[in-house]
């Protein structure tokens, strides 16, 4: 059986030359949570970043498959339309563009990628407000100029509303908690959970512990310096709590 | 309306740097000889059988004009124009008088079939559900039910054909080309014209003046509200020809209308001179909205040819609580030269300017709007929205004043800039007089470079890079579109798209 995402010997750095991510291996089956836990500046999010293809990071070394095709090669958008869905953890904000107009034009363009029908507005607007009701968005929400003036709780459900939208195969979630309380964490956490199947493969990085009580992961992951440095189950993530990522950063220095 | 929803599907299948509307016409054509001379205006004002004081008013803004030098303050820059070298008039032959559509030239109507304008008159369907494609109304609400839209063409010089008259004759509504107006309504044409623009504002308002070949005239009665949207299509066909409209709109006492002006031009390589004029009187308790989107050629991605536009175009509140407002969508032409104003001369009157400029390319466009505070408790409203790509260059230009007298004038400025790439410029030049101490005018600018982040954003959603800009860009512009009715938003909102491809590398 093919790996879902499938990451060999990984080398990142930012345009200009510093080294961000050092020799990464990483496979992630389907129906797999993988959490990845690590300190600031060990390079968490620019391996999202390298995943969904932003620009301004070049690969100098290493390979990445999804279902057993050549990632790197894809551009940002192709990716998108394969599946791979990034929850950033600032969701940016588009003036005048309303949220179901946003959403409408990523759903179709991803369909239109893969030589699929555009669904109807009628159809999309139903299929939107049903995700929308288990993540308590209301219809003003969906009017409203995408993530321009909401809240930290809005601007997560709002992406949670996207993933569960689009139903991408791998979904990385970065730093989900950053800026929620713990009722919006919850709405979030059951949304992501909602989508767990074995066909999804899911890379939730974050600092904390509390993220992953509610989302509990099958594998942690501790990154430090641009790679793993441990795996271990869901208990690893415990330990973490108990005694932070000190050790982790003399190890890999 | 199918023709638009034809138009929209057209515009989707545009490859970068192919203008749509760049084909020719082949018909034959009768012109005045070329250049400019009395004898051309004497042979201008013959064709169109108008009466002596018109002649005379054409000669003397003549003479005027040669004693005016070309005006250089705007941010433009192009050669000089040799106007010897123009043709001034030309018609489609035959220059027989057409009772009705199915006399016009058959190669004329398919050229506007190609532009996707609804010359035949259709019975439009009521609860008809709108595509899919329309305009969003954020949560997909039904949008408003289709208007009728009455259409006078203009191609060239000469305007072919006018729809819906009799629908609007009995509302008592004067809707045709000011040719016939001025055979037909020739006082009315006469207390008008040149009232708002005289023929000696301006260099090319002058030249307009002695040459205009013809153009949409327009007059509401009092207290009527025109039953539907009037429109007027400008097309220029023939080589070395300028175009050189007139347009004149009276709403009288308590009326109302809507007014929508689309423009295009073939591709050529040669520069093509546009000079429209463009009045608007509103008497007491009047309202007029006018509408515009201008796609002339732009040029090709070299910057070679394209419509070199210098457009006057001025709105008179002339009487108490009247109410002018202006729309533009501006993405063609390689030179525009434009500032669609407001007198607001009656008390309590309003003006408003709602603008989109798009430039790409070797594009130049100056443009902006004046608000002249005349009367008591005047207010003025300017939304404008520029956006320059490519090699562009995107200036605002703009005048809010209140006279001495004008107490309690308001006036509320935002003029946002968009640069798309690191090769183009975006320039704001506001002027503000208050010569009375009680008015209030705001003013508020941004400039702002359209961010990588937020492109990566959508693509990551699925969008393509071009995808990403013009959905970015339609929501800089929202604000400003949303004036626009309903018909012209859609197609506008595409227009945006089409004009900002191959903008970002």
């Amino acid at each position: 059986m093919t790996a879902l995402l499938e990451i060999k010997g990984l080398h990142a750095e930012i345009a200009g030359g510093r080294k961000i991510i050092q020799g990464l291996d990483l496979t992630v089956n389907k129906g797999e949570i993988h959490a990845i836990m690590g300190p600031n500046g060990a390079g968490k999010s620019t391996l999202s970043y390298v995943l969904a293809g932003k620009p301004g990071y070049e690969i100098t070394a290493g390979e990445v498959y999804l279902n057993g095709e050549d990632l790197l090669a894809m551009s940002a958008d192709e990716r998108a339309a394969k599946g791979v869905f990034l929850a950033f953890q600032y969701p940016l904000e588009i003036p005048g563009v309303a949220t179901l107009t946003f959403l409408r034009a990523a759903f179709n363009a991803q369909r239109k990628a893969r030589g699929e029908e555009e669904l109807s507005s009628p159809d999309l607007i139903k299929r939107v407000r049903e995700i929308a009701k288990t993540l308590n968005i209301d219809a003003d929400m969906l009017k409203r100029p995408l993530n321009v003036g909401f809240s930290g709780g809005e601007k997560k459900r709002n992406e949670t509303l996207q993933m569960a939208l689009l139903q991408p195969s791998l979904c990385v979630l970065d730093e989900t908690d950053s800026g929620l309380d713990i009722d919006a964490l919850k709405v979030v956490a059951n949304g992501v959970n909602a989508l767990r199947s074995a066909e999804r493969g899911m890379i939730v990085i974050t600092h904390y512990q509390r993220l992953l009580d509610y989302i509990v992961p099958d594998i942690v992951h501790v990154f430090a310096a641009g790679r793993i440095v441990r795996t271990g189950g869901a208990d690893l993530a415990r330990e973490l709590e108990a005694t932070g990522y000190a050790q982790y950063q003399s190890e890999a220095a | 309306m199918a023709a638009v929803q034809e138009t929209i599907d057209r515009v989707k299948d545009i490859d970068v740097d192919q203008y749509r509307y760049g084909f020719e016409t082949v018909i034959e054509s009768e012109k005045a000889p070329k250049g400019l001379s009395e004898d051309t205006i004497r042979f201008i004002s013959a064709k169109k059988n108008e009466p002596a004081w018109m002649l005379e008013w054409r000669l003397e803004a003549y003479r005027r004009w040669l004693t005016m030098t070309e005006p250089t303050w705007a941010r433009v820059g192009y050669p000089k124009i040799d106007y010897q070298d123009l043709y001034y008039y030309s018609a489609p032959k035959p220059k027989k008088k057409v009772a009705s559509l199915d006399e016009i030239d058959p190669e004329i109507l398919k050229t506007y079939e190609k532009l996707g304008i609804p010359l035949r008159e259709v019975e439009i369907l009521e609860g008809v559900e709108r595509p899919a494609a329309a305009v969003e109304t954020e949560d997909g609400e039904a949008a408003a039910p289709r208007t009728k839209i009455a259409v006078d063409a203009v191609f060239d010089s000469v305007s072919v054909a006018t729809t819906f008259k009799e629908e609007l004759k009995k509302a008592g509504v004067i809707f045709m080309p000011i040719s016939e107006a001025l055979r037909e309504h020739p006082d009315l044409v006469q207390k008008y014209l040149g009232t708002v623009v005289p023929t000696t504002d301006n260099y090319f308002a002058t030249l307009n003046s002695a040459v205009f070949s013809d153009g949409s005239f327009v007059y509401i009665p009092p207290g009527v509200r025109c039953p539907m949207e009037l429109s007027t299509y400008f097309r220029i066909n023939e080589r070395n020809t300028g175009q050189f409209e007139r347009t004149l709109i009276i709403a009288d006492k308590g009326a109302y209308v809507s007014y929508l002006e689309g423009c295009t031009a073939p591709q050529r390589d040669e520069n093509q001179l546009h000079a429209a004029v463009v009045e608007l009187v509103a008497l007491d308790d009047a309202e007029i909205k006018y509408s515009t989107v201008q796609n002339w050629y732009p040029g090709n991605s070299e910057g070679v040819g394209g419509i070199y536009n210098f457009v006057t175009k001025r709105g008179d509140c002339r009487g108490a609580n009247s109410k002018i407002s202006w729309t533009q969508v501006e993405t063609g032409s390689a030179i525009t030269w434009k500032y669609p104003s407001c007198i607001l001369r009656g008390d309590n009157s309003s003006g408003e300017f709602y603008s989109i400029a798009i430039s790409n390319g070797f594009q130049q466009v100056d443009s902006g709007t004046k608000m002249i505070h005349l009367g008591k408790n005047t207010s003025s409203r300017i939304i404008s929205k520029g956006i320059a790509a490519g090699k562009s260059q995107n200036t605002y230009r703009g005048l809010v004043s209140a006279h001495r007298k004008a107490s309690g004038a308001r006036n509320f400025t935002a003029c946002d800039s968009l640069l798309i790439g690191d090769k183009c410029g975006a320039h704001t030049v506001p002027y503000i007089e208050a010569k009375n101490s009680s008015a209030v005018f705001e003013h508020e600018a941004t400039t702002s470079k359209i961010s990588e982040d937020v492109l990566f954003y959508c693509i990551q959603r699925g969008l393509s890079q071009e995808e990403a800009v013009g959905l970015v860009v339609n929501g800089f512009v929202k604000d400003v579109l949303q004036q626009l009715p309903m018909e012209f938003a859609v197609e506008a909102q595409k227009l945006i798209s089409i004009s900002l491809e191959g903008s970002v590398g």
